[in-house]
């Protein structure tokens, strides 16, 4: 492991990745699809799956967009959910903070959820690899999980006005990201967090379309850190 | 909405996602984030994609806001896989699954 070259790092890198393509592969399928529902054409795909990069984001500002809600909800919500990714930066600096400026503007454009959670695993697996086999790994886990989210979104988008509406469609949002959620509620504070945005949600509804959520989501987020506190001092105090 | 107000939330979208990648690798460096803004950064998921899905499940703009049987059945379906599962595509097939069933048997 030590002794490969950057070239093996990257390719090591890239077939790591090969397995997050089932879930990456259909959801820029479904993301190319919404969008074109939405009236975007193919530069605006493009441009989505290019200079953001982030899918829950897009699915997020697209879904507002069409709601016809102000740009400025549009991208502070869409922003939030991507408000995450400050917490990888901050946590892969002491593996890769010594590369160049360009080097780490690099990772940074191309962290998604599944290249920081390959390149940490590794890291910490391997925690005497240089810095180039380091960057050589990570930049090999983005050309599988990054390149093809490109793609398919434009070939959804190509799909995208062929497909009847008795498909229902518009509940493929919902269910993706009911679909993500999910999994993340192994905490009560996790679970705290989704029941305290999914009522708010609904209650600040009646405001003009997003506003609801510039509310509610700041209300579930500290009522997850409060959820959290507790639980650690009842730990705490138990042991 | 036009194509301006499009192109601006991508380029607006575009850099603030990127400075937020980059804000530690590339400026703030080593120094720690405060506890409460980890705690709070760690339900920032958990906390903006159900309020966005709420409302979308209960009052889904393709029926006119009318509740839904066969929409509401497959949102439960999907949470439910997920929960137990783990497994999102698993989550993803049961709600696509229970929404194309629930069509088709409630016409």
């Amino acid at each position: 492991m030590l002794a490969r070259s950057p070239a093996q790092c990257f390719h090591h890198g890239l077939l790591h990745s090969l397995p997050f393509l089932l879930v990456i592969l259909p959801f820029g399928l479904l993301f190319g699809v919404f969008a074109a529902e939405a009236g975007l054409d193919l530069w605006q795909v493009l441009g989505f799956s290019l200079l953001v990069l982030a899918g829950a984001s897009q699915f997020t500002a697209v879904q507002l967009l069409a709601d016809q809600a102000p740009v400025f909800v549009v991208v502070v919500s869409a922003l939030a959910v991507n408000l995450r990714m400050a917490m990888y930066s901050a946590s892969i600096v002491p593996w890769i903070g010594q590369a160049r400026p360009g080097a780490r503007a690099a990772v940074a454009y191309l962290m998604i959820d599944q290249t920081y959670a390959l390149a940490m695993q590794h890291y910490e697996k391997h925690p005497r690899l240089r810095l180039d086999q380091r960057l050589a790994y990570f930049f090999g886990t983005a050309l599988g999980a990054c390149l093809p989210w490109v793609v398919v979104s434009l070939i959804g988008a190509k799909l995208g006005n062929a497909i009847p509406e008795s498909w229902a469609l518009d509940f493929a949002i919902p269910i993706t990201f009911l679909a993500m959620i999910a999994p993340m509620l192994r905490t009560l504070a996790h679970l705290a967090a989704a029941f305290v945005a999914m009522v708010a949600a609904l209650a600040f509804a009646f405001l003009p379309s997003g506003l609801g959520m510039l509310i509610a989501a700041p209300l579930a987020m500290a009522t997850g850190a409060l959820v959290e506190t507790w639980t650690e001092r009842r730990k705490a105090g138990l042991a | 909405m036009s194509d301006l107000t499009i192109w601006i939330v991508i380029l607006v979208l575009g850099v603030g996602t990127f400075l937020l990648r980059w804000s530690f690798l590339g400026a703030l460096g080593n120094r720690p984030l405060p506890l409460w803004a980890t705690r709070m950064l760690r339900y920032t998921a958990v906390a903006v994609l159900p309020a966005l899905v709420a409302p979308l499940v209960l009052w889904p703009p393709a029926t006119q806001g009318q509740t839904d049987p066969a929409r509401l059945l497959a949102a439960v379906a999907a949470l439910a896989v997920g929960v137990v599962t783990r497994n999102t595509l698993a989550a993803i097939l049961a709600g696509g699954g229970t929404l194309f069933a629930m069509l088709y048997l409630l016409g």
